[in-house]
């Protein structure tokens, strides 16, 4: 019972952030909904045991994307104070895609013979995990900084430019 | 659910209450006379200048892209350090490798003024 409340309660969050994002004239606050989005994600993982991809959706997402997407609409030109209209040619293309895009994400949970495994969840997902890392897939972990360093490098480089343009 | 997260929603809980508390019995309880005076925007006693929605400056949205690359490198260190203890010692030359290359990263976004407050 206690589940279902805590469970309807990020629903709402989730839910009710997605409205916000699209329903809001004001694209700052479309930003803020999207981080209350990313909140109950958060909480949907807590739900399905998985502690540490909920703190990272709270650092990355939360913390990280949703503050790069306000800084990005705080930069851009004029988009803060006027009220843009919410539609633009392309919305009968939209109104086609996204149900078909719904349908076929319905179609892949219900017809898709996930994997079940009977064990019970590791307890010390965390050590099993650092272990993990530096262990058998170690290469992707060293190759997740090398990436790391090219979107740094490739970020900057594009940031530059703008910077550069605009003087 | 686990145990463990109800600390984690007590303490949303109370997150929300203690402002939401504070500004609500301070509602409850002052005198509602607004004058035009009271009204304007207080900033450190100065005028204000301009609109509220300023624009910002593209340099901002550098910094924001660098605690982008060392949050998500600290969110790879975090299992690490949890893992410590139980890991052989070449583990942590493997971890100095991810960090070593990240710091390339850093001495760049250094280098090419990234970090510069302009």
């Amino acid at each position: 019972m206690t589940e279902q409340i805590v469970f309807f309660i990020f629903t709402i969050m989730v839910l009710g952030g997605g409205l916000g994002v699209v329903s809001t004239k004001n694209l700052y606050y479309a930003a803020l909904f999207l981080s209350l989005s990313f909140s109950g994600m958060a909480g949907y993982f807590i739900m399905l045991n998985a502690g540490f991809l909920a703190a990272v959706q709270i650092i990355v997402y939360v913390g990280a994307i949703a503050i790069l997407i306000l800084f990005a609409i705080m930069l851009s030109r004029k988009v803060m104070t006027t009220n843009e209209p919410q539609t633009n040619k392309q919305n009968w293309l939209a109104l086609i895609v996204t149900p078909l895009l719904y349908l076929t994400l319905i179609f892949l949970v219900v017809k898709v013979n996930w994997p079940v495994s009977s064990a019970a969840p590791a307890l010390d997902v965390l050590t099993q995990m650092g272990a993990q890392f530096l262990g058998g897939y170690l290469i992707p972990f060293e190759v997740m900084s090398v990436l790391l360093l090219v979107a740094l490098v490739g970020a900057i480089i594009l940031a530059r430019d703008v910077e550069k343009g605009r003087e | 659910m686990q145990n463990e997260f109800i600390f984690v929603g007590i303490l949303t809980i109370c997150a929300i209450l203690l402002p939401v508390g504070g500004m609500g019995m301070s509602w409850m309880l002052r005198p509602h006379k607004p004058n035009k005076l009271k009204q304007t925007t207080y900033e450190c006693g100065l005028e204000t200048v301009g609109e509220t929605w300023a624009q910002f400056k593209v340099s901002y949205y550098i910094y924001a892209l660098i605690f982008v690359v060392f949050d998500v490198e600290a969110v790879f260190l975090f299992p690490w350090a949890v893992a410590y203890n139980k890991l052989p010692l070449y583990a942590l030359a493997e971890v100095l490798i991810f960090v070593l290359i990240l710091l390339f990263a850093l001495v760049y976004a250094w280098r090419k003024g990234a970090l510069e407050w302009i």
